[in-house]
């Protein structure tokens, strides 16, 4: 899933300065399980940006709430349709794509975002959230023992390890284990170090003009059906 | 093309003396010329650091043009940190055109250990990878397969580090970078022979020549220093004890006479095919070590 960060009190209460009435609409799917952008967080913000007015006593804000379902979908921003209308500005919390998706929707409306998109990751205990996933469009993992050097490497590099791992661990981070070195215990475990020692290329990164676009309609049911 | 004189020794399986000089921050060069002038005549080649720990500085290839200037012979150091493929293609050519084809292809270190910590990493090679498109331009072909008008050549080594803590995946690269053509190897800081002596043990199965990297320590407290924040460098506990017994002032004396030993040992029991004497900083005392492990007669 997308991993996010709420960004901090003082620079949200900078992006909305401009902005009388503020709508803040939470995610109910990625942003939620992180933490980031739920209906919690977003009833948590909404105090946060009040107790702070009240405090520097400049609280001239309206705020309403809001979350949808996925903020990613067109179809579930049908329900902003009328909020829209009593405000100023959205400030979203969910990912970077949330906050696209309701700039595209509604074209005349600012929209804000109150989070920092992070990456694609997953929960490695409750309240730790650890990368996996560059969305690299060419997926290695099947060479790597399941696991990513492209993400979990901090160069990303693709032969083997660098000479900077130490006690296991990375040398631009000497908490975060070293990817060569976790791909290199499992493919032992795996009896499949030979792919280890195969040579791997450079990277085509042709597969990742930006934006990227994936065009698969037929497997797609129209109408719903699809999560 | 006449091979360099360095390649020369070393298909000659004569015990080779490198060492590195480190350009500076700043366009003012007189250190590095100064250092370039006390040690060409005294080793078979310099290399030039290439943004060494991730410091900016004035680039390797500009260092290698001043030790040709001063009559020496230069080893470019090239990594995969801050060019992409076609940068880095464009600085073997012209290194190629400038006479200076000994070239160190690494991988580089992680910007984060360096001193522009939010610059964008670029590794979009590796050094397996940068060592394979080496071998490759000198077919006349660029990585996208386009021919090249004029082909380049050169004399390529790796790095290696014989003293890592888990060895067998740094062996499998080790394997990767001779089959990729990497023709001698300069290893990381090793300060423990008997790690030094099992590397050797498996690496004589390969033809390439291994030059035995020491670093010479200033202090206890430096040794300390670089266990903690370089990369690749371990420092064992009896090496910082015996620095530790230095008198006060005197410690860069110590690390010479322990480096010289080293050095020594290495000739004599012919461990590898050279050295490759790092002195980070003090590269006037490089005299000295050759001095003490006899490798050059006194005042030479």
């Amino acid at each position: 899933m997308i991993v996010a960060e709420r960004k901090s009190l003082e620079e949200i209460r900078r992006t909305i300065a401009p902005y009388e009435r503020v709508l803040i609409v939470g995610c109910g799917t990625c942003a939620t399980v992180c933490g980031a952008g739920g209906e919690r967080e977003v009833a948590l913000l909404h105090a946060g940006l009040r107790a702070m007015e009240a405090r520097s006593g400049e609280g001239w804000h309206t705020f309403l709430e809001f979350t949808v379902k996925r903020q990613c979908d067109a179809e579930f921003l049908d329900a902003l349709v009328d909020r829209v209308r009593e405000v100023d500005a959205v400030l979203s919390l969910g990912c970077g794509i949330g906050v696209q998706a309701i700039a595209e929707r509604f074209p005349t409306l600012p929209v804000l975002p109150g989070v920092n998109t992070s990456f694609m990751g997953m929960a490695k205990e409750w309240g730790v959230w650890d990368e996996r996933c560059a969305a690299c469009g060419d997926c290695r993992l099947a060479e790597t023992a399941g696991i990513c050097p492209i993400t979990r490497c901090a160069k990303g590099i693709l032969n083997g390890p660098c000479a900077g791992t130490k006690n296991g661990k990375c040398e631009a981070n000497n908490e975060m284990d070293c990817a060569w070195v976790l791909i290199y215990q499992r493919l032992e475990k795996l009896h499949r170090l030979e792919d280890m020692r195969r040579y791997y290329p450079p990277r085509n990164f042709r597969v990742i003009p930006r934006p990227r676009r994936i065009v698969s309609k037929a497997e797609v049911a129209v109408g719903g059906n699809n999560g | 093309m006449a091979k360099s004189s360095f390649e020369e020794k070393l298909d000659a399986n004569e015990f080779v003396v490198t060492t590195e000089v480190g350009p500076p921050k700043g366009c003012d060069v007189s250190g590095l010329v100064h250092d370039i002038d006390l040690l060409k005549d005294k080793v078979d080649a310099i290399n030039v650091t290439d943004h060494q720990s991730s410091v900016m500085r004035f680039p390797s290839i500009g260092g290698c043009l001043l030790v040709k200037e001063q009559g020496g012979e230069p080893v470019l150091q090239v990594t995969c940190r801050d060019r992409n493929r076609l940068a880095l293609q464009a600085e073997l050519l012209f290194a190629h055109s400038r006479d200076i084809h000994n070239v160190l292809c690494l991988t580089g270190d992680s910007v984060d250990v360096g001193d522009h910590k939010e610059a964008k990493p670029v590794f979009d090679l590796d050094s397996v990878q940068l060592l394979r498109t080496a071998r490759l331009m000198e077919t006349g072909t660029d990585t996208s397969g386009n021919e090249l008008k004029g082909a380049p050549q050169f004399c390529l080594g790796a790095s290696v580090h014989p003293g890592a803590d888990f060895i067998e995946p740094q062996l499998i690269k080790f394997d990767k970078k001779v089959e990729a053509g990497a023709k001698f190897f300069q290893t990381q800081g090793v300060f423990d022979l008997a790690s030094l002596r099992r590397f050797m043990q498996y690496a004589s199965q390969f033809d390439v020549k291994i030059l035995a990297g020491i670093i010479v320590m200033a202090s206890a407290r430096m040794a300390r220093y670089m266990n903690d924040n370089v990369p690749g460098i371990t420092v064992p506990q009896p090496v910082i004890d015996e620095l530790a017994t230095a008198e006060k002032g005197k410690g860069l004396q110590k690390g010479v006479e322990i480096a010289a030993r080293f050095v020594k040992t290495i000739k004599e029991e012919k461990l590898c095919h050279g050295v490759h004497i790092m002195a980070v900083g003090n590269e006037k005392i490089v005299p000295d070590i050759l001095e003490r492990a006899e490798l050059i007669s006194v005042g030479a």
